[in-house]
Parts: C-alpha cells; sequence; structure tokens
C-alpha cells in the first residue's frame, strides 16, 4: 500500500544533543498510529517537526503531493505543510482572546479566507461534534480543562487536515477530564481520520491503533500491530518499557 | 505674606483655558504616533530581526537614558545646524516629535514585556494552524499584549500631558507659556503658576478617572 504520509531519515539536534536520530515512517491513509515510549525520547519532537514547530536538520516530509526536504525548505512548503495538519496541543494552547467558536474559526476565516457566515456554520457543527454546542461563546478561562482540550481537538478538526497529530492530548488533565477527551479522539478515530498520537495511555493506544510505534533515545526500536507491540513485544527495550509503565 | 489675588486667577482661568486645546493636541498625536512607533520597536525586539534589533536597542536605551528636556533642545536647536531640512521647524513640531521618540522607547519596553507574557503555546498553536508571523501578532498575540500592556501605557499618556510643558522652552506658548507670559506681565507668579497647576492636575485627575473605569471593564473582560 502506498504511503499518505511518508516520512525519511527525519533527523533533530538540539545544539549537540540528537533528539531524532534517523525517523522513517510511512502512514497509509486512514491509518491511526501510536506512538508510546519514555519521556524525553523525541515523541514530541517527531510531531514538532511534522507541523514545523521544530525545524528537522535533515530528512524529508512528504504529505500528499506536498514534498519537503528539511535542508531546503522555503515558507509556502512549511505553510502548506502546516495546513494539512492538525495539532493538538498538551496544554491545549487556546488562544486566550478567542471565544470557542472563534477559536475554532480563526484557521478558516483567517488563513482559509472563509467568509465569517461559512465558518461560524462549520465552527457549529463542530461545536455539536465535540459536544460544546452550548458553550461557543465562552471563553477558555471560563472552562474546564476538558472542555478546553475538546476544543483545541475542535481547533485541529476545523482544518480537515490530511493528517491530526495528537501531543499527549489528555495528560495534563485532571483525572475527572481524561474520559470525555479520549472518547472524542476515539470517534474521530473511527472515522479513519489519518493520526499520529503521543500517548502514555497504553490501553486506549491498543484500541484505537492500528500500529504502535515504539521509540526510545531518537530512533524507532520496534513498531506493530497493538497486540503484537504489547503481547509479544520482539525487543528486550519494548519489554523493559512495558514492564514499567504496567 | 499676602494673601491670593484670587480675582486675577479667577480672571486667568479663560486666558490658561484657551491653551488646553494646544496641549491636549501635543499630546494625543505623539501618543499616536508614539504607540504605533513602540509597537514597531517592540516587534522588532521580540522577533530579533537581524541587525535592526540591534539599532532599536541603541535606540531605546538612547532615549531612556537622556532627559527630554535635553532631547527635545537636541531637536528645535542642534539638528537643525546639520540637517537643513529641520532649519524651518516649529516648535509644535519640534515638540511632538521629541515627545513621541521619547515615550516610543518607553513604550517599547512595556510592549514588549507584555507580548512576551503572552503564553508561548498561543504561538504555536496559532503557526499550527497556518497563521503567518504577522496575522499572529494582529490577530492573537498583541490584543492579549494591549490588555496587559493598557494601564502601564495610560500612565505614559499621563505622563505625556505633563510633559508637553516643556514644549514652552521651545518658545510654544502652550498652557504653560501662557502662565509664562501672564505671570511676566503681572509679577503674580504665585497666582499664574497656581492656575497653571491646578488645570494640569483637573486634566490628569480625568484621565485617571477614565482609566479607572478602563482597568475595571478590561479586568471584567478578562475574568469573565
Ligand atoms: N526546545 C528545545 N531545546 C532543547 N532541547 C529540547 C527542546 N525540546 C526538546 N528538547 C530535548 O529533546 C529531547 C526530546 O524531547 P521530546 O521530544 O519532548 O521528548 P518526549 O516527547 O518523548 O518526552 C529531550 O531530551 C528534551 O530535553
Ligand atoms: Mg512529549
Amino acid at each position: 500500500m502506498s504511503c499518505q504520509i511518508e516520512i525519511t531519515g527525519l533527523v533533530k539536534r538540539f545544539g549537540d544533543n540528537t533528539v531524532l536520530n534517523g525517523i522513517d515512517l510511512c502512514l497509509e491513509p486512514g491509518e491511526r498510529v501510536a506512538i508510546i515510549g519514555p519521556s524525553g525520547t523525541g515523541k514530541s519532537t517527531i510531531l514538532r517537526c511534522l507541523n514545523w514547530l521544530d525545524k528537522p536538520d535533515q530528512g524529508t516530509i512528504r504529505m500528499g503531493d506536498v514534498t519537503v526536504d528539511a535542508a531546503r525548505a522555503t515558507k509556502a512548503q512549511i505553510l502548506a505543510l502546516r495546513r494539512r495538519t492538525g495539532f493538538v496541543f498538551q496544554n491545549y494552547a487556546l488562544f486566550a482572546n478567542k471565544t470557542a467558536r472563534g477559536n475554532i474559526t480563526e484557521g478558516l476565516t483567517t488563513v482559509r479566507g472563509w467568509s465569517a457566515e461559512k465558518a461560524q456554520a462549520k465552527a457549529d457543527d463542530i461545536l455539536t461534534q465535540i459536544g460544546l454546542a452550548d458553550r461557543g461563546d465562552s471563553f477558555p478561562a471560563a472552562m474546564s480543562g476538558g472542555q478546553q482540550q475538546r476544543v483545541g481537538i475542535g481547533r485541529a478538526m476545523a482544518l480537515d487536515a490530511d493528517l491530526m497529530l495528537f501531543d499527549e492530548p489528555t495528560s495534563a488533565l485532571d483525572p475527572e477530564w481524561v474520559g470525555e477527551v479520549l472518547d472524542l479522539i476515539r470517534r474521530i478515530a473511527d472515522g479513519r481520520q489519518t493520526m499520529l498520537i503521543v500517548t502514555h495511555e497504553m490501553q486506549f493506544a491498543r484500541e484505537i491503533a492500528d500500529r504502535v510505534v515504539f521509540m526510545e533515545g531518537g530512533r524507532i526500536v520496534e513498531q506493530g500491530p497493538p497486540a503484537q507491540i504489547f503481547g509479544n513485544p520482539q525487543d528486550d527495550r519494548t519489554r523493559a518499557f512495558l514492564r514499567r509503565v504496567g | 505674606m499676602r494673601p491670593l489675588d484670587t480675582a486675577y486667577m479667577w480672571d486667568l482661568v479663560p486666558v490658561i483655558a484657551s491653551y488646553v486645546p494646544l496641549t491636549l493636541f501635543m499630546a494625543i498625536v505623539a501618543m499616536a504616533a508614539a504607540l504605533t512607533l513602540g509597537s514597531a520597536l517592540a516587534i522588532v525586539r521580540v522577533l530579533r530581526v537581524p541587525v535592526l534589533d540591534r539599532i532599536v536597542a541603541v535606540f531605546i536605551s538612547f532615549f531612556r537614558g537622556t532627559p527630554l528636556l535635553v532631547q527635545l533642545f537636541l531637536f528645535y536647536f542642534g539638528l537643525p545646524q546639520v540637517v537643513p531640512a529641520m532649519t524651518g521647524i516649529d516648535g509644535v513640531t519640534a515638540a511632538i516629535i521629541g515627545l513621541t521618540l521619547h515615550f516610543s522607547a518607553y513604550m517599547a519596553e512595556s510592549i514588549r514585556g507584555a507580548i512576551l507574557g503572552v503564553d508561548r503555546s498561543q504561538w504555536e498553536a496559532a503557526q499550527s494552524i497556518g497563521m503567518t508571523q504577522g496575522q499572529l501578532l494582529r490577530r492573537i498575540i498583541l490584543p492579549q499584549a494591549a490588555r496587559t500592556a493598557a494601564p502601564t501605557l495610560m500612565n505614559y499618556f499621563i505622563d505625556m500631558i505633563k510633559s508637553t510643558s516643556l514644549a514652552f522652552t521651545l518658545g510654544v506658548t502652550e498652557m504653560m507659556g501662557a502662565a509664562q507670559k501672564e505671570a511676566a506681565g503681572s509679577f503674580l507668579y504665585l497666582e499664574a503658576f497656581l492656575v497653571v497647576a491646578l488645570f494640569y492636575w483637573v486634566i490628569v485627575e480625568t484621565l485617571s478617572v477614565g482609566q479607572r473605569r478602563l482597568e475595571s471593564s478590561l479586568g471584567k473582560a478578562v475574568a469573565r
């Protein structure tokens, strides 16, 4: 099967700390991939490179017909890449000066040039999907963590991105809000949205992922279907990690 | 001690009052210009624009590090000697330019602080949905920074109004200059300067009331 998203030889250094050491990854259309691994291993950095929040040092990223070579990425290519990826942040990162609806419409009106009415209609549809139809006019400061993260997901959904990136979307949440956010992500996954999700919720990864990628030290150690990675891991490091997280 | 000549003071009120518009004109024009310039300087600093950043840093340091009066004399008396285009400059224009540059340096620093106070993750979120640097500053960062910086900027405006009195040293007859002329004729210095002081006081107090209203409504908007 052909890759919808193809990452080749991705390298990222911070100073002399090589955080990603040659990552190759192919996502098929509609594939849901979970990345697991110890902290400080470069999981967030992969996602951030795909969105060009961190600038990779080497490697290429192809999304559909956009191919970006880290060594000579142009501004237009970076914007094209960003417009094809939706990013969900660990700490929500909502725009504090915009309402829930405003957070969702911002990318449509400012970036895509949609009319306010068209963007509103879409935002209202998304607000319903994320279960916040009645909170469209609320500002982030007036919402619970769970609600804020659902808006964060709604903001990314609005872009109809080729690829959705979730960076530990529940790890900043109080336990009481984790369930509703996981439910929403599960529904998005059920729609066969291509996604890359970094998570420490192993049960969740096992449930929604078509493939689980185990990373350590800036490299992919092992990957495969959840049943294989969780049930019959091949590498000692994977086994040690899974034992540790229980 | 002689009693205050209150009748004379009353007579002065309409005289000084007729110069209030000029004072406000200088302050408002300089404020608008300083806000614009100060924001631009702050953005150059925050984005660390190569080369420009260094120049702006020196600019800010100079205008914060020297007295406003010295700067005004430089513009009005000094520069025209070497820059022919400035020979015809009138006192009001020189004062507005001086106030603008001086206050823009201060405002740049507080606007910069307010911009940096906006959580970094909001920049990233804005970039992640494809916004350009200009779009994210205009739509997300600056509105929040403006809210944070508003009370400080308002204080600078009040300071600016009081500082317009220095224009009198450039030969401008504004409120202070008018009071000086009146006093020179009547020799009632105390009365004349007391009246002008009261005028400044009333203007500033009126603004302070407005400022407190603004702050409490902004506070409400933020708390929601
Ligand atoms: N902006 C940065 N500057 C320097 N080092 C960084 C930066 N961001 C991440 N790192 C380092 O990169 C490594 C990987 O980070 P990250 O991708 O966040 O790991 P993970 O998400 O797997 O926990 C860590 O050692 C971290 O300290
Ligand atoms: Mg991380």
